[in-house]
């Protein structure tokens, strides 16, 4: 008899924990899509890259691309201004890094960056013609007087970084993939 | 508890008499809806990407002209459980088309595949005008606003049977049942074309004839039919296009809770072992 | 229910908290320990079933509502939006939609529970009453929350209900144009009702509260109607009752998840899926399946009464078939609570029901011809049943002898 109720709470308890772990499983699977709607929808996954062309973009041009909701600078640099980037010495740079970690080998000419302002995210002026390039003839952020050379680096001002550069390649001379 | 039956009986001989009186309508008020057998039906539903494929073609080349789509994106032609076609494929259709674009300094710009199906018409106003006073309308979840709404108690084994396809038998039905001439005593309007099914007139002409899309499966029969069924689907997928996705999971759902129905009869039968109640 | 607590701290940490805070207790006394009559039966789960589906649309509401937009440019393709685009989002989308019916379903099983067995006679007039105001403020709430799509039935629908105020003397015209905030339905009505769509659900919420605290003052009733009298006649909430309760509730998600999954559209209408147009009306308005009823018996007065308009007939006898279940107590005087043991209530009370499934059916047919006249015999016995039959019998029926208790009953079934 003793042996017996013990070997039916056994059964019961083995019951009891196959169906609570059972319901267990099926909830956390349950969560999962409540949780997973917050995450970028498919259209917003869509737009996480996207193509530009450049074949319009003439030497000392400069165009703003929008990527992930942000401004991408692309600048069509002269030979001037990528020998005066080259010519900056690594000891002047507060983030130090030589004009060929900013641009692709090859396509020396295409300067392409968030255009953001590593300090507090204000979109730096230099884009246009006539606009405000700041001390190092490149970009200036007016929010809080950051200055960047023709490389994207931060040269004055409170900025901690260079401009950052998306991860983009090139798929032929005049068309880019940004993201 | 003979009373209760009785009147159940009672009720239920009246309530049939009642509904089948007016079972015939079908849904335009014509001829009765010849049901199709769809493979996108029942709970092991799934679309046929040779058939959504052959539906975008004769979307694209009959109707597009007149019908946009406008809550599809081109990347959704190329997303699982859909017409499948090669990201090439639909960076190259996007491509045909424009994007005005306020953004822009130039206003608009070449369409992505992120970009949402533009329609023929910019406005309500200029489809009206070169449709003869008609609006052709949107294509995109049209195959879910027709449908062949079913009276008590064939609703209840619609119900059971999971039938979601009034909208793809509607608008196959509407589009095979053209006739040249309407029937004697029948007005239809200026300009109209007579439909049986619709059992009435139409702004719209049959846009259908028989070898009037070339298909590359030289298969598939160029028929009147088979372009309807074709372009039906593929409307039935831009309604629901995620149909595929939801009924996969669907089933996994209904098993885990069979199961878990079943164990918890059976804690409960434990628990309640021995008790009176 | 004071006393039932057997909750005994373990630590000092349990005990300081429960001399400044006695949520344990509290949970222990009223989830577990709570004494239940041994014999209710499977038609008393669905108040489970009813608290379930609650956090269910509140879930998915919340989740739908970081989605949807409330403006009639774009709500409707927001919802689209939501279907194609989000994670998914158009199994989410189902489920509010589909909830919101299996809500409904579970919420007349509850109500039919009670009118069979008398749940709603001495003491528990409350504990009825506020039952008849949580059903009030749900239908409130998914008459708005089907209009948020902006689909031609959203517009319609809206546009009808609205109206149905100014059916009141003088001031119908102001209350209307308060109501829509503007002449017509429009994108301020769109915004307003978005706005009490995501408030009512948490008043339903505090509603229940005080419906489940109404609940445990007299506790459960019993298909005997015989009121506890001893220990012997109970059983602790928990085990038993939670694990009986969940194992319905598993049961009840099943054909839920059959239309979710597999017939999502089914139980809406297909004109939804056209967008609003406040130019076009459709062919055949009709409100969703579990409004019908109501929306029958508005139709069915389709005649003035002395100087009362149809119009205002039709919306007094609407509203007034929900209010009379209010003073249902009161008119329903016999002293034995289950129709159980009221041999001349039963045949009575399942007519009701066919009566009322009747209606539901009505309600969804066009008002011509015999559904007219059909519509109004059955709007006669809905409140006939409340007014006349009631009373009536509570005076002429002789009981079957009553058990004489919840124990001995329990017995006798189990001889």
């Amino acid at each position: 008899m003793a042996t017996n109720t013990k070997e039916e709470s056994t059964r019961r308890d083995f019951l009891f924990v196959t169906t609570g772990a059972f319901a267990a499983v099926g909830g956390a699977a349950a969560v999962w899509p409540l949780i997973d709607q917050m995450n970028p929808d498919a259209s917003v996954k869509a737009l996480a890259s996207i193509e530009a062309d450049l074949s319009a973009i003439e030497e000392g041009q400069s165009v703003t691309f929008k990527w992930r909701g942000q401004p991408v600078f692309v600048r069509h640099r002269t030979p001037s201004e990528i020998e005066e980037a080259k010519a900056v010495s690594l000891d002047d740079l507060k983030d130090p890094a030589p004009d060929s970690e900013r641009v692709i080998a090859g396509h020396e000419q295409w300067l392409v960056m968030v255009g953001l302002c590593t300090h507090l995210g204000c979109v730096p002026l230099g884009q246009k013609p006539g606009e405000e390039k700041g001390d190092f003839n490149g970009w200036f952020c007016p929010c809080h007087g950051s200055h960047y050379d023709s490389a994207g680096r931060i040269r004055k001002g409170p900025a901690p970084k260079n401009l950052v550069l998306p991860p983009f390649e090139f798929l032929s001379d005049t068309l880019i993939k940004i993201g | 508890m003979n009373i209760k039956k009785n009147i159940f009986a009672v009720f239920a001989v009246i309530t049939m008499a009642i509904s089948a009186a007016p079972a015939l309508s079908a849904g335009g008020g014509g001829k009765h809806a010849e049901l199709q057998k769809w493979s996108f039906g029942g709970v092991f539903g799934t679309y046929d990407t040779n058939q959504l494929q052959r539906g975008f073609q004769v979307f694209y080349e009959v109707c597009s002209s007149c019908h946009g789509a406008k809550l599809i994106s081109f990347r959704n032609f190329a997303e699982a459980g859909g017409p499948e076609f090669s990201k090439d494929q639909v960076k190259a259709l996007a491509a045909e088309y424009t994007i005005l674009d306020a953004e822009l300094e130039e206003g608009e710009r070449t369409a992505t595949p992120a970009d949402r199906w533009p329609s023929p018409f910019e406005t309500e106003l200029e489809a009206r005008e070169a449709n003869n006073g008609a609006f052709p309308p949107d294509f995109s979840v049209l195959a879910k606003a027709r449908n062949l709404p079913k009276k008590f108690p064939m609703n209840f084994y619609d119900m059971a049977t999971a039938y979601q396809e009034g909208g793809a038998d509607y608008i196959y039905n509407l589009l095979v049942s053209y006739e040249d001439e309407p029937p004697h005593g029948v007005e239809i309007g200026d300009g109209q074309s007579y439909n049986a099914f619709f059992g009435g007139g139409l702004s719209m002409m049959s846009p259908l004839m028989e070898e009037l899309v070339e298909y590359e499966d030289t298969t598939i029969p160029l028929t009147v039919e088979q372009y309807a069924k074709d372009v039906s689907a593929f409307m039935y997928w831009m309604a629901d296009p995620h149909l595929v996705q939801r009924k996969t999971i669907g089933l996994k759902v209904l098993i885990f809770l069979s199961i878990l129905a079943l164990l918890m009869y059976l804690v409960k039968r434990k628990i309640w072992a021995g008790v009176k109640h | 229910m004071a006393g039932n607590s057997n909750y005994n701290p373990t630590n000092k940490v349990e005990k300081w908290f429960d001399e400044r805070l006695p949520l344990l207790r509290f949970s222990k006394e009223h989830l577990m320990d709570f004494p239940s009559p041994r014999n209710i039966n499977y038609w008393w789960t669905f108040g489970a079933v009813l608290a379930i589906m609650l956090i269910v649309q509140i879930v998915t509401g919340i989740i739908l509502a970081m989605h949807y937009t409330p403006n009639i440019a774009m709500a409707f393709d927001s919802v689209e939006h939501i279907r194609r685009d989000v994670n998914y989002g158009r199994i989410i989308q189902g489920t509010h939609a589909v909830g919101a019916s299996m809500f409904f379903f579970a919420v007349y099983v509850h109500m039919f529970r009670g009118l069979y067995y008398g749940s709603y006679k001495a003491p528990r007039e409350i504990l009825w009453i506020l039952g008849v105001v949580i059903f009030l403020l749900m239908m409130a709430t998914a008459f708005m929350g089907y209009v948020l799509p902006w689909g031609q039935m959203s517009f319609w629908g809206a546009t009808v209900i609205t109206n149905l105020f100014s059916a009141i003397p003088i001031i119908g015209t102001p209350i209307l144009e308060f109501l829509r905030g503007g002449f017509a339905v429009d994108n301020p009505t769109l915004n307003r009702f978005f706005s009490l769509h995501y408030l009512l659900p948490f008043v339903i919420a505090a509603v229940v509260a005080l419906h489940i605290w109404a609940l445990h003052v007299p506790g459960n009733g019993n298909p005997t109607g015989v009121e506890v009298k001893s220990s012997a006649d109970t059983l602790p909430f928990h085990p038993y009752f939670t694990m009986k309760d969940l194992f319905v509730v598993v049961v009840f998600f099943i054909p839920f998840a059959w239309f979710v999954f597999f017939a999502p559209d089914i139980l809406g209408h297909a004109d939804n899926y056209i967008e609003a147009n406040p130019f076009v009306t459709p062919a055949h308005i009709v409100p969703e399946w579990y409004l019908l009823p109501f929306y029958a018996m508005l139709r069915a007065i389709d005649f003035d009464v002395f100087f009362i308009s149809a119009k205002l007939g039709g919306v007094i006898i609407m509203f007034g078939s929900i209010i009379i279940l209010m003073v249902l107590p009161w008119l329903d005087g016999s002293k034995v609570r289950s129709g159980s043991f009221r041999p001349m209530f039963k045949p009575f009370y399942w007519l009701f029901v066919l009566n009322f499934l009747l209606l539901m059916y009505l309600g969804g047919q066009g008002a011509e011809g015999i559904y007219v006249i059909l519509s109004k015999v059955a709007t006669a016995y809905y409140f006939g049943y409340f007014l006349v039959i009631l009373p009536i019998l509570a005076r002429i029926e002789t009981p079957k002898p009553l058990p004489s208790s919840i124990s001995q009953a329990v017995l006798d079934k189990n001889k």
